[in-house]
């Protein structure tokens, strides 16, 4: 157990290593900084003196080295565009990302699981028609769409919740309603598949001849055997949610990780994006890893 | 003569209709789901030449007109823009880049993907592992940032907009392919071809292809309607699509800023995804039926009863 999370680690660090590189090097392509932080008219001397002063005049490889070197000390450089380290920009935006996530896939699960369940228990019931409808919408709809249409809806034609921002517990709630829909349509798919399976298994059977009840065979004997596939698949969405939800972060101005994301990217704030990849990875990781323990803890035929 | 089929039910005389358009009819809502396409099709074909005079033509005393009014013309039925543009016509022409972007992107994407996970699958452990990680590398860099890096670097057309998108669904063919490879390379076939002296890439492209090929099919459709949804997203942010082209998405993200006057402008573009998309998953789960050898009795079935 200990000796597989060391090797998964070292994996990870070596894939993030990678992914650091990459980043690195790609993202100079998307244009000089001083082409955008100085006015157009800006004379040349000007525009190296902004450069010499964030060094970037240095070689590339140079600029990399020094990169690597301050990161080793745990320093991430400074913003270009907040002028402040950029770990502290992006640990004010992750924690809010990490509550949406948190917060959708709670309701995620725990609605993906009970209404697949249902469905899986009578097939062709209703319960299933509503699944198969749910999963069809969730599989079809914008979710910059969902945004606009429920803003328009709820919090400007009813003035039930606020448009945008953050402050009270209302601001979550729309936010939060437009990213559930497509991990829930996908989670409750596999729920209902993997259900099926398990109930239709031997031991389900043996349950029910002892004359076990219909909702302990369900949600006791062959749910937890049902959960595998469900929590790799939600894992993936987990994932996506952490990586910033930028469309609907976007939409609904709330100031996470996507946001963040995003707005560097377009203001070629280097290393805020560098630090932002570097902390949705790592979380994205400790969550797998995570995961992958939970497989061990549900079934115990798997053995790391 | 009766033979018995795999449910045990005796089948009976030979269809009277193609077989495939008897299986589509037995399914009613694929069959709405594939006029609705072939309708986005024909708009996407012949929208563009038909309607651009039209669905470009600026009309500032007709901005924003409330949508169900026939008094400006039929082409006005679902409202005018923000510049007093009939919707209608520009969801006909629309129809035209969204429609191209999605499909160049799933069939580069495809092609690729298969061909990377045949050689995955099929090939020695060190290839077969470079391969892989590349789909990892792929799969965990940020799509934004290689959307913006791409469309700075080259212009912001649709080709490299296919680029973009292409790169980021190759990983889901190549390991759907490869996970299949996997298990048909050890099916009896397979060795006795191999015991015929076949080559490797014979066995690759002759043999296995053909039994993934379904498998791709559906996945392919269904990923239609998710690229579909990424460029929307795309073109919503900005770093998509740019005007005068229009796609979709772009339309839905220029009515955003008139949202409280006129909600139509961001809605009926915006239905038209939705729409697209849920024909595309209805005919991605009938396809997944008619291809599955074990499960097409189900529509089979379905269709005796309604030629009773």
């Amino acid at each position: 157990m200990g000796r597989f999370v060391l090797k998964r680690s070292l994996f990870s660090l070596v894939s993030l290593f990678g992914l650091l590189v990459l980043v690195f090097f790609l993202s100079r392509l998307t244009g000089d900084p001083a082409a955008l932080y100085l006015p157009v008219d800006a004379p040349q001397s000007v525009r190296d003196a902004f450069r010499e002063a964030r060094g970037l005049n240095e070689p590339l490889l140079s600029q990399f080295g020094d990169y690597l070197v301050n990161l080793a000390q745990f320093d991430f450089g400074d913003s270009l565009r907040r002028q402040r380290p950029a770990f502290d920009v992006v640990m004010e935006a992750f924690p809010w990302t990490l509550g949406l996530a948190g917060l959708t896939m709670a309701l995620v699960l725990s609605g993906a699981v009970v209404l697949g369940a249902l469905a899986a228990i009578k097939v062709g019931g209703v319960f299933d028609r509503i699944s198969s409808v749910i999963s069809l919408a969730a599989a079809s709809a914008p979710d910059f769409w969902l945004a606009l249409m429920a803003i328009f809806i709820f919090a400007v034609g009813l003035g039930w919740v606020p448009t945008s921002g953050t402050g009270t517990p209302w601001h979550w709630i729309l936010p939060v309603a437009v990213l559930f829909v497509r991990p829930f349509g996908l989670v409750l798919q596999v729920v209902r598949s993997s259900m099926i399976t398990a109930l239709s298994s031997a031991y389900v059977k043996t349950a029910r001849a002892k004359g076990v009840k219909q909702r302990a065979i369900t949600f006791v004997h062959a749910l937890r055997n049902a959960m595998l596939p469900v929590i790799t698949v939600a894992g993936d969405q987990a994932a996506g949610l952490l990586n910033g939800a930028v469309v609907v972060e976007s939409v609904f101005g709330f100031p996470g990780v996507g946001k963040l994301m995003i707005d560097s990217i377009l203001q070629r704030d280097f290393t805020v994006v560098l630090a932002a990849i570097m902390v949705t990875s790592l979380a994205i990781f400790t969550m797998n890893l995570l995961i992958d323990l939970a497989y061990a803890l549900l079934d115990p035929r798997i053995r790391y | 003569m009766t033979q018995t089929g795999i449910n045990g039910a005796p089948t009976k005389s030979p269809p009277k209709l193609p077989t495939w358009l008897g299986l589509l009819l037995a399914d009613k809502f694929a069959t709405a789901a594939v006029i609705f396409l072939s309708l986005v099709v024909v708009a996407a074909l012949i929208g563009p030449a038909l309607l651009d005079g039209v669905a470009s033509k600026v009309a500032f005393r007709g901005r924003n007109l409330a949508p169900f009014q026939l008094d400006h013309g039929w082409l006005m039925i679902l409202g005018s823009d923000s510049l007093g543009r009939p919707i209608f016509a520009r969801i006909i022409v629309a129809a035209q880049n969204t429609m191209m972007i999605a499909a160049f992107t799933v069939v580069a994407a495809s092609c690729i993907g298969a061909a990377l996970g045949l050689v995955a699958g099929y090939s020695r452990k060190f290839l077969s592992d470079a391969i892989l990680r590349l789909a990892d590398v792929i799969m965990s860099f940020p799509s934004l940032l290689l959307a913006v890096i791409v469309l700075y670097m080259l212009e912001p057309a649709v080709t490299n907009l296919v680029i973009v998108l292409a790169i980021t669904r190759i990983p889901v063919y190549l390991r759907t392919t490869r996970a299949e490879v996997l298990e048909i390379r050890e099916r009896m076939f397979v060795q006795a071809a191999k015991v015929m002296g076949a080559s490797s890439w014979r066995i690759a492209f002759v043999h296995i292809l053909p039994m993934v090929l379904p498998t791709l099919l559906t996945i392919a459709t269904l990923d239609f309607a998710f690229v579909m949804l990424a460029e929307s997203s795309l073109s919503f942010l900005g770093i998509g699509i740019q005007p005068p082209e229009v796609t979709w998405g772009l339309m839905v993200a220029q009515g955003r800023p008139y949202m409280n006057q006129a909600w139509w402008l961001s809605f009926w573009p915006g239905l038209f995804i939705v729409l697209t998309a849920m024909s595309l998953n209805l005919v991605s789960n009938w396809l997944r039926i008619v291809l599955d050898p074990t499960q097409r009795w189900r529509l089979e079935k379905r269709r005796e009863t309604n030629h009773g």
